[in-house]
């Protein structure tokens, strides 16, 4: 067993002496390097081939490791969500707004209904992004360029809606403990309205260009499947697992943030193949529309955050003119508030699954230990085994297909 | 029907007597203490036993303890969900400081695989029978433990930057 | 849409015209082909990496400042577009890339983690690339927007048209890449 701990060339190496095939050819090792084209990031995999199959192969990740649960434990709470920005960049706002429910969590902070609602609805747009790159990059790998070309414009616009509510593209850094820094402005609904209406019809043309195209479906059925059973050992949560036939979504399972006031469908495939996943994500867009047209139309009233000053950074005209807020915004930024020794796992549906944060405090201003539970990092082991005996193009798809985002995979 | 926190309690009691120790609720999590030595029996049987049915392991992971008693420095936790009767539970194994070794699960749940794998590139825990027990994330030559307490966050190379800026003194660095 | 007058002609350099002839120094024919024609290397690593997409894709056009076709290829690259942040693991790769990449090159060093190693000052990333490789254009943010990654292709278009046809050969020149052991 010793074997295994070696570097996989010298492994390979030894194998590709020891094996010689009927009509004298040899295996190869071909290195899908760190900087590849189609690896979206930074993650290596050393495959054993013979010829065009793959018969082996082994990944090397941690080429991006910026030891964020270490810079974790040095930072105050409210400066760790730049960091979980970071994890799944494209689709920042779930992360944030994980870390921040975790916090509530731990500081037993109650979130008015009207934030709750806001936040499913940027946590929907922060899906439907993720989901656009994953499916538009999965058509750009198998050699069809414009689904990418035409719905990225649509990101856009979900950016200019980040931009409104939080004045970042990107990596948000959105909300506060018990809701938002402040309230959205009309500008930002009216934008929201206008992505509702626009976007479908692109969704469905981009839709009629892959889904019963006959090139992609032969490039993408029975590409890299993976049965139910292997799934859940593996640790497959989100749309690769529900591509596999299994129904679990924590939205569904423990909601979380009025997740049980919207009325929403949880696609689920058939054999875990690379065209099943494409179709859940797909399909999984349409239901976020509709989650954020029901949170629209059922917005309430009242306050965007929650009245706790002891964690809620008071409005800074406040702060200039009363004792109160200038004494609890003191208190914030230096660190004395109130933290109670406990710890707490909260887990959100993230773009590629059970996004978890466990939170251990110990009354200090910085946590004890901070762990992110990355889906990315605990299904990415079994893509050696999905892409066994495949060819090195379905390999391609099925990386691509299985949404791996370089950050969320090493942190 | 749910499975009460009290049933699991029992069960795990009447097989495993004093190795399950510590039952906690914290939150909305039944957190419990299981001897190190017995993990593998214990998830077995969370695994496996009809009434429990334990089928996910969420995560896993290391923390390190420089204050503690020295048997208890390093604890790995490990956190399961039931799919069935929608429970999670918290299991926490303490290890000693100069030994920190422990039985592998990665046999009953493939992904702790790499999971484990981190743990031992973060804290030095061994993972007895694991079948590639090397660093993932860190690069493969480094020697020490970065997320043990005593390690620094900074990289301690770096010429350009001016403590004086930082508030830094030879006290507080 | 705005009334200004849409410019579609580069502006001729500095030359001599007569009937059916140009004249002008060669630098600056060379360096006015090679400022709108540079094809890059994106070496995305991390979220810089989805602003460059944005930046590829049809609203910020990359393409139309001659970026058509992005060579994953060092051998067909002339700028290599550094975007995200280079953990320790992954400098000896990013020298490499360097290294196998045909003069004239340029390197662009987008986003605060590629310039200075960002917000992450931890033990496993590099702090800078400019610690392994020579930088010629810095584009600061976390991360930049569109915008700002097409202005520093743009600052770095007016370093090559203005650059002289012998300063790969040139003992500055020389002198600069040993400094990073580079042969």
């Amino acid at each position: 067993m010793s074997d295994l701990l070696l570097p996989p060339e010298l492994r390979y190496a030894g194998i590709i002496e020891k094996r010689k095939n009927e009509d004298g050819s040899e295996l190869s090792i071909l290195n899908l390097g760190p900087t590849h084209p189609a690896t979206h990031g930074i993650f290596q995999n050393i495959l054993l081939m013979d010829g065009e199959r793959i018969v082996d192969g082994e990944a090397t990740v941690g080429y991006i490791h910026r030891a964020f649960e270490k810079i974790a434990e040095n930072r105050p709470f409210y400066q760790i969500t730049p960091l979980t920005d970071r994890m799944n960049y494209c689709s920042s706002p779930i992360n944030n707004m994980g870390w921040w429910m975790t916090l509530e969590k731990a500081l037993n902070v109650e979130v008015p209904k009207r934030a709750q609602y806001l936040r499913v609805i940027v946590m929907e747009l922060a899906r439907i992004s993720d989901h656009i790159i994953c499916n538009s990059v999965l058509g750009v790998d198998t050699g069809a360029l414009t689904g990418f070309l035409y719905v990225f414009q649509y990101r856009e616009k979900i950016y200019e809606i980040y931009e409104e509510i939080c004045g970042a593209r990107l990596t948000t850094n959105m909300g506060r403990i018990g809701g938002f820094e402040r309230e959205w402005s009309p500008l930002a609904f009216e934008k929201l309205n206008i992505l509702l209406e626009e976007f479908p019809p692109i969704w469905r043309e981009f839709e009629n260009l892959l889904t019963r195209n006959r090139i992609f479906m032969d490039r993408t059925i029975n590409v890299g499947p993976i049965s139910a059973e292997k799934a859940i050992s593996y640790g497959f949560t989100g749309p690769n697992l529900r591509a596999a036939g299994v129904d679990y979504d924590i939205r569904v399972m423990q909601p979380y943030s009025s997740y049980e006031d919207f009325d929403f469908e949880v696609p689920v495939g058939k054999s875990g193949d690379t065209y099943d996943r494409f179709c859940v994500r797909n399909e999984e867009v349409w239901q976020s529309l509709s989650i954020i047209k029901q949170a629209l139309s059922k917005l309430p009233e009242g306050p965007y955050h929650a009245d706790v000053p002891d964690y809620y950074l008071p409005p800074k005209d406040e702060v200039y003119h009363n004792m109160e807020a200038l004494i609890y915004h003191f208190k914030i930024v230096m660190g004395e508030v109130p933290v109670p020794v406990t710890e707490v796992y909260h887990p959100v549906e993230g773009g590629n699954g059970e996004l978890g944060f466990y939170l251990v405090t110990d009354g200090s201003r910085t946590p004890y230990r901070l762990h992110f539970r990355r889906p990315c990092f605990i299904y990415y082991q079994a893509f050696n085994e999905m892409v066994r005996g495949q060819m090195l193009s379905d390999a391609i798809a099925t990386l691509s297909s299985l949404n791996v985002i370089a950050g969320e995979l090493d942190a | 029907m749910a499975l009460e926190n009290s049933v699991i309690q029992q069960l795990l009691t009447d097989q495993f007597d004093t190795v399950v120790s510590d039952f906690q609720q914290i939150h909305d999590i039944l957190t419990f203490e299981v001897d190190s030595s017995e993990i593998y029996k214990v998830m077995l049987f969370l695994r496996d036993d009809k009434t429990l049915r334990f089928n996910f392991l969420t995560t896993l992971c290391g923390m390190h303890f420089p204050d503690a008693a020295p048997e208890r420095q390093f604890s790995v936790v490990y956190h399961l969900h039931n799919w069935v009767d929608n429970v999670r539970i918290r299991i926490k194994c303490y290890l000693p400081a100069d030994n920190p070794t422990i039985e592998t699960v990665s046999s009953l749940f493939l992904s702790a695989n790499w999971q484990e794998r981190e743990t031992y590139d973060f804290f030095g825990i061994i993972f007895a029978s694991h079948p590639q027990l090397k660093r993932i994330l860190n690069m493969d030559e480094m020697v020490s433990f970065p997320m043990r307490k005593e390690f620094p966050l900074e990289d301690g190379g770096r010429t350009d930057k001016d403590d004086r800026f930082f508030g830094r003194t030879t006290d507080n660095c | 849409m705005s009334d200004s007058k849409i410019i579609t002609d580069a502006p001729a350099p500095e030359g001599f015209s007569g009937e059916g002839f140009f004249a002008t120094k060669l630098s600056d024919v060379v360096g006015m082909a090679r400022a709108n024609s540079l094809w890059p290397l994106p070496f995305a690593t991390s979220c810089c990496g989805i602003e460059f997409m944005a930046t590829m894709a049809s609203h910020y056009d990359v393409a139309r400042f001659g970026s058509e076709r992005m060579s994953f290829s060092p051998r067909q690259a002339d700028m290599l577009l550094v975007m995200g942040t280079i953990a320790k693991k992954m400098a000896p790769i990013l020298r490499q890339v360097y290294e196998q990449m045909a003069e004239p090159r340029w390197v662009i060093s987008v986003g605060a983690c590629a310039c200075s190693g960002g917000i992450f000052d931890t033990y496993s990333v590099l702090q800078g690339i400019d610690k392994i490789i020579p930088v010629d254009v810095y584009v600061p943010g976390c991360p930049p927007r569109p915008e700002q990654i097409l202005d520093g292709i743009m600052r770095l278009q007016d370093l090559v048209r203005s650059e002289s046809v012998r300063r790969r050969s040139s003992p500055e020149y020389t002198e600069l890449l040993a400094s990073y052991n580079i042969k």
